[in-house]
Order: structure tokens, then C-alpha cells, then sequence
């Protein structure tokens, strides 16, 4: 029995972990900007961020929990949102910029 | 004429900017010193790893500077590139700067610029590559060469913000300076310019001005960054501000109209052009001079 409710937890946990089905979210990056500077989604959603601008940028959250490094113009970086809440996140080459990711609980 | 005369005199007429790979593709490096006489060089902005329309080799540019400063006749005493050695920070990019700058005559004195310390990685493979042993905090570091005292800071990797010195390096920088008799000539060396270029576009350093008032007791100032890839000047009571230009590609004007901060393209024949590097030069009573290389 308690073998079978630990198996359960970890399933759980693995669930909870994984990304979701849904398609990630694109943020696109140009002109020195974020675009569009604020999503939302859900916990274990994706967002993608693609560097269509051409120079090199970042998106890093600002408590640093996240980083894509550099991306060059064309190259993309995809990051899974596990917990809810509200992250702010900038470009380390450009500061300037500034987006948000709002992370809503549940399905 | 006194000493102290003589370098306010040159500061304020001394006229010319630097510049330097020449139009036709070759490296025009004049005797820009005499013997004798004590100089170096400033070089910038090198972006290796970048690859677009504003140039699609950068390595190619930055060893024709390398090439024109070792052709140069007398030698200079040290030869400081002023940041964004790499474009990303990967060690690709670093290995790649290495091989091409560790073949320069002179020795070598690297700052980083925010190019340089993306990410965890980035600033430990600057520090790596580039990193001086007598550096003090993040890696900035003073020294006394040829009756001057240097001084190269770091406005880079502090916080989120990209011009900024910190309190920690404010405080290393009073503490240096106030050994320094007033006719002491400076050279401040750093990525982002210490005064506002324009900071909209990022092109200042936000805790500059704390600097700059450490500054003011000095008799002749000449401050040398980089990151905005030209020269643009400014002249604030005794102290000169001088940015350089890249090594890779250059930028739009401060605030051109429809324009943005980033690789400007420029037509192929004229790439050579407007990329480039600085001499300076320091006469035997210790004045200052920067010389036109090449011209075509």
C-alpha cells in the first residue's frame, strides 16, 4: 500500500513537472522590445522567446531564476512555467527592455 | 611652459581622432610615436561571434587592427581593448578573440563590456580569458605608466542596469584617487561611456556622474570608453571624453531619426572605413597627443 501511494506522489509530481500539451506561448523580440511585453499562462505552459531582431539579446528573469543567455538574431529559447506567479524579466544587453511572464494556477 | 600648461594646452587643441583601418582594405599604420616617447592604443568593440549584414567577418576586421598595431614601427606600451571582446559570451567566441588578440606585440589589457558577461557563464570565461591577476573587485585596476595614472573601471554586469559602476567600485575609485596630487594626468578607462551620450538608448553610465565629480580636481582628465562604435566627443572643464570605434561594425548617431542601438549596415566598400582604433600618445613632458593612422 505504501509502496503504491509513493508511486502515486511521484506521478503526481512528475505531472506536475512535465509541460503541458498546450502549444508555448511565443514572445518575439524586435526592435528592441519585447512583443508582446506581458503573457499569461497557465502553470506548465511554455513560452518560447525568438529573436527576430538583428542583435543579440536575452530574456532573463529579473530574480534570475531563468536565463536564455545570448540568442543571435533567428535563434529561439523555450522555457517551461511551473509555478504561479508574476516574473519580470529583462534583456541583460539591452536593459531597457523589460517584459512579464504572468503564471496562472491549474488547468 | 610648465608641464601642467602644456597638458591643458594639447587636451584642448589636440585635435585629431584616431582612426585607422584604411578604405582599400590595408592597414595603414603610420610611425604614429617617435622613439623615446611613451604610447598606446585603444582598441574596441570586437563582437566576435557576430554574423550579419553589418559584417560577416568579424574576426577578419579585428586581425587587420591587430596586424596594423604590430606593423606600427615604435611600439606601444600597452594596447587596452575597452569590452565586448565576444558577441555572446560563448567560449567559442572567447577562444576565437584569444587567438587573434594574444598575437598583438604589446601587451594586453582587456575590460569587459555587457557583451561579455551574459548570463552565469559569461563574466567566469571573461575572467578566464581575460582576467587581470592585480585587479581589484569585479576586475577593475589602476596603475602608473609614462608619468600618468590609468585607471580601468567596469560599468558592466552590475545589477540589471548596464552602465553602472556600484557603491563597492565608487568607493575603491575615492580611495585610489585620493593619493593623487591634482597634477596628476589621469586615464580613465571603461565599456559605456561615464557621461551621457544618450541615454535613452543606454549609452551612459547611470552613476557616472559620481565618478566624474572625483574627477574634477585633476589638472588634465582624458576619459577612453567604448560600446557606442564611433567617436563622439565632449569636452566638461578639464576632463575629455573620447568614445572609440569598433572593431566589427558601427552604430546609427545618438538619436538619428527611425534610428535604433545595434549593427548598422553600411555599403561593403565602406565597412573598412568607419571601423577603426586609437593611438595616444604621451611626449616626453608628459602631454598628450592623438594622431590620425591612416587616411586615405
Amino acid at each position: 500500500m505504501r509502496t503504491a501511494l509513493l508511486g502515486a506522489a511521484a506521478l503526481v509530481a512528475l505531472l506536475a513537472a512535465a509541460p503541458s500539451a498546450r502549444p508555448a506561448t511565443v514572445v518575439h523580440i524586435r526592435d528592441d522590445a519585447f512583443v508582446p511585453p506581458s503573457v499569461t499562462v497557465r502553470a506548465g505552459d511554455q513560452v518560447t522567446f525568438i529573436n527576430d531582431d538583428d542583435d543579440a539579446h536575452t530574456a532573463t528573469a529579473d530574480d534570475a531564476s531563468w536565463d536564455s543567455e545570448g540568442l543571435n538574431q533567428g535563434q529561439k529559447w523555450t522555457h517551461a512555467f511551473a509555478k504561479a506567479g508574476k516574473i519580470a524579466y529583462h534583456c541583460t544587453v539591452h536593459p531597457m527592455m523589460h517584459g512579464t511572464v504572468v503564471v496562472r494556477s491549474g488547468s | 611652459m610648465r608641464r601642467r600648461d602644456f597638458v591643458h594646452h594639447v587636451a584642448w587643441t589636440g585635435a585629431g581622432i584616431v582612426y585607422m583601418l584604411g578604405a582599400e582594405g590595408v592597414v595603414r599604420a603610420t610611425a604614429d610615436a617617435a622613439p623615446g616617447t611613451f604610447s598606446f592604443v585603444q582598441i574596441s568593440d570586437s563582437h566576435i561571434g557576430y554574423s550579419g549584414p553589418a559584417n560577416d567577418d568579424v574576426r577578419a576586421t579585428l586581425q587587420k587592427a591587430v596586424t596594423g598595431i604590430n606593423a606600427m614601427p615604435n611600439q606601444p606600451a600597452f594596447v587596452i581593448h575597452t569590452g565586448d571582446v565576444t558577441h555572446l559570451s560563448k567560449a567559442v567566441e572567447f577562444d576565437d578573440a584569444r587567438a587573434i588578440l594574444s598575437t598583438l606585440r604589446a601587451p594586453l589589457i582587456t575590460l569587459p563590456g555587457e557583451h561579455d558577461v551574459i548570463g552565469v557563464e559569461g563574466p567566469k570565461r571573461f575572467a578566464a580569458s581575460f582576467g587581470r591577476k592585480d585587479a581589484a573587485g569585479r576586475g577593475w585596476s589602476s596603475w602608473d605608466q609614462g608619468g600618468i595614472h590609468f585607471v580601468a573601471l567596469i560599468n558592466v554586469g552590475e545589477g540589471e542596469t548596464m552602465g553602472m559602476l556600484g557603491e563597492e567600485q565608487l568607493a575603491w575609485l575615492q580611495h585610489d584617487l585620493a593619493a593623487r596630487k591634482p597634477e596628476t594626468p589621469l586615464v580613465v578607462f571603461g565599456h559605456v561611456p561615464l557621461f551621457a551620450v544618450y541615454p535613452e538608448w543606454g549609452w551612459t553610465t547611470s552613476d557616472g556622474t559620481k565618478a566624474i565629480a572625483m574627477l574634477r580636481r585633476f589638472a588634465a582628465v582624458t576619459v577612453l570608453n567604448g560600446h557606442i562604435h564611433q567617436v563622439v566627443e565632449q569636452t566638461d572643464g578639464a576632463i575629455r571624453f573620447a568614445t572609440a570605434r569598433s572593431t566589427a561594425f558601427p552604430q546609427a548617431a545618438p538619436g538619428a531619426p527611425g534610428a535604433k542601438p545595434g549593427p548598422l549596415k553600411v555599403a561593403p566598400d565602406s565597412l573598412l572605413g568607419v571601423l577603426g582604433y586609437r593611438t595616444v600618445q604621451v611626449e616626453g613632458a608628459g602631454s598628450w597627443r592623438e594622431r590620425t593612422l591612416a587616411q586615405s
